[in-house]
């Protein structure tokens, strides 16, 4: 591609040339901290507010009692919530309000658009979380696709994420597809 | 405790409903760090062109869960969960996640059964369609 096609395409294009060339690209490496009980507990109550969570995931005799033969995580759980082992420390507050966030993560231009949304998610489960696990997480860049929408150009970027467990179980993959316009 | 036999194609599931708001997503936020404007502030929702502060999409896809945990109780395992958000979650809108089976299947494993779940709003309109597959013990 010349480099004047290239200048075209990007007046009518919020994908560059930088960003095509970096999918497939590692965005985050996570570690967790060790899942407690009370961070599960605390998820199914917020979760099912203000209803009472199943017995499996906050009570021992319950638990022991069920399928998994101990207290689990809700599926859609999530361990690296406000602090990770890896990398250390708060993450911004940015990170969720900059639409340009997951280009800045690899080093390049992101597509300067000014809002961003969870357009969708699927996932495909492995083993359940339980007490004391530690999860590792890998969220690789997909592929950018874009459309005109309602409120103009929608930019589609498919964040694609493995987790496993400290025995290198697979716990989950999943596919989230972040809109950003 | 569901009964895996007696289950049929166009079955549905007993509906999750809750009335969202902000003392919902709050609760949500607090286990999930996802204090993000659009979810906290009426004036940022419409910043981003929304009628007004929205609830967490993440929300809805744990709503999605709940439907089909409380259905199937410990009776087998959620294999997979996908859903597209459609459309925004309105504080003050009553929530209810659905599903219906569309699908089974006896494998070695157990019966895998398919799902249609969705959120949808007090008038049908819904907000999160997707699909799950399930894995009862036979």
């Amino acid at each position: 591609m010349t480099s004047q096609q290239a200048e075209k395409d990007n007046e009518r294009t919020a994908i560059s040339l930088a960003m095509r060339q970096a999918v497939g690209s590692e965005l985050s490496r996570m570690v967790s901290y060790p899942v407690s009980e009370s961070d599960i507990r605390k998820w199914a109550a917020a979760v099912y507010y203000p209803d009472e969570p199943p017995a499996r995931f906050w009570d021992h005799e319950a638990a022991g009692d069920s399928r998994a033969g101990g207290i689990t995580a809700p599926e859609e759980f999530n361990p690296f919530a406000w602090m990770k082992a890896e990398p250390k420390g708060v993450k911004p507050t940015s990170a969720a309000t900059d639409a340009d966030s997951t280009e800045r993560s690899l080093g390049i231009e992101g597509p300067h658009l000014m809002n961003q949304l969870n357009g969708g998610v699927s996932v495909e489960y492995g083993v359940p979380i339980r007490p004391g696990d530690v999860i590792t997480s890998v969220t690789r860049l997909g592929e950018y696709t874009e459309r005109p929408g309602s409120l103009g150009l929608m930019l589609f970027t498919p964040l694609e994420t493995t987790w496993t467990n400290q025995q290198g179980e697979v716990v989950k993959r999943s596919r989230l597809v972040l809109i950003r316009y | 405790m569901i009964d895996a036999a007696s289950l049929k194609v166009g079955d549905e599931l007993p509906r999750f409903d809750r009335k969202t708001g902000f003392a919902i997503w709050n609760r949500y936020a607090a286990v999930n760090d996802e204090y993000v404007p659009i979810h906290m502030d009426d004036a940022a929702g419409q910043a981003a062109g929304l009628p007004g502060a929205i609830g967490m999409g993440n929300l809805q896809f744990s709503y999605l869960h709940n439907v089909v945990r409380d259905w199937m109780g410990d009776a087998g395992r959620i294999v997979s969960m996908s859903c597209q958000f459609r459309a925004p979650n309105l504080r003050d809108q009553v929530v209810s996640a659905c599903g219906r089976v569309t699908g089974l299947e006896t494998t070695s494993d157990g019966l895998a059964v398919t799902l249609e779940v969705w959120t949808q709003d007090e008038d049908g309109n819904r907000l999160a369609p997707g699909t799950c597959e399930v894995l009862l013990d036979t």
